[in-house]
């Protein structure tokens, strides 16, 4: 599909261009604001991604998705805009659950409640999605990143490392608080209702 | 072929294997004893389903549609872009 109208785009479609905007814009501002700590700075980087894209359209070789392309032009230009100061990475916990979760033998405490006895997940998944949109907000900026590309944008471990250049281990590290941090987030709004 | 009971880990230890158990990046010893603990822990086995239902439902978070305003915005600029 973004083959087709990448094709457009080329011999200078404008509906093609309009038709990739709707189709990724938004996700690529949500991508942007987890890396600059200012709208504006996200707006405009996204904007010159978009120039970006109409200038060197020809630059694209498909070894890639386009998505993955496009994602990678838009993390370049934000960090190069401005990123964020990363005041949570000195005094991030090396303990994904909270250690008073458990007892003195690393048993947990107290036993864990089940989420969706034989419902559906998928109903599930889509009440909970609310919650877990505003809980996003709440990640320390590189975890949010990588949850964005890889759980909401679906794109595979290879791809998240290649859009931002980092190690697959440290993806994993990173991927690995941001999850757990969520299902703590989600564990303590469902015990409100 | 004797096949030794591996060495159970705690509950503490399980919850910080379990993305890499979901990535596949366990090594093999890891794998079995992470799978040993979950057969026999009464938590660890709902932990990780809620891991698995929080990931479902972070990939179900929608994404907003593109306003008109920001539309027209875009558009503008593409003309201007094209003609430059």
């Amino acid at each position: 599909m973004d083959l087709e109208l990448l094709s457009r785009l080329r011999n200078g479609d404008e509906e093609a261009f309009v038709m990739l905007v709707a189709r990724y814009h938004e996700s690529m501002l949500r991508l942007a604001r987890s890396i600059v700590s200012s709208e504006a700075v996200a707006e405009e980087a996204v904007q010159d991604t978009w120039l970006g894209v109409v200038r060197g359209i020809e630059r694209f070789e498909g070894r890639s998705s386009f998505k993955t392309w496009l994602f990678r032009i838009l993390v370049n230009r934000a960090r190069s805009a401005g990123a964020r100061e990363q005041r949570h990475a000195l005094v991030e916990s090396a303990h994904v659950v909270d250690p008073t979760r458990f007892d003195t033998h690393g048993q947990w405490a107290d036993p864990l409640e089940q989420w969706a006895q034989e419902s559906d997940d998928r109903l599930e998944a889509a009440i909970w999605a609310p919650i877990l949109k505003s809980a996003l907000d709440e990640l320390p900026p590189r975890q949010r990143t990588v949850i964005v590309l890889r759980d909401v944008e679906g794109l595979s471990s290879d791809e998240v490392c290649a859009v931002l250049g980092i190690s697959g281990g440290n993806q994993r590290i990173l991927l690995h608080r941001g999850r757990s941090r969520l299902r703590e987030i989600l564990e303590s709004e469902l015990r409100k209702d | 072929m004797l096949i030794l009971r591996p060495r159970d880990i705690a509950c503490q230890q399980a919850v910080e294997l379990v993305t890499d158990y979901l990535e596949g990046t366990l090594s093999r010893r890891d794998r079995r004893r992470f799978e040993f603990h979950l057969r026999g822990c009464p938590n660890c086995p709902t932990y990780l389903e809620q891991i698995r239902l929080t990931i479902q439902a972070t990939g179900a978070i929608e994404t907003d549609d593109l306003t008109p305003e920001a539309k027209a915005d875009l558009i503008e600029l593409y003309r201007r872009w094209r003609s430059e």
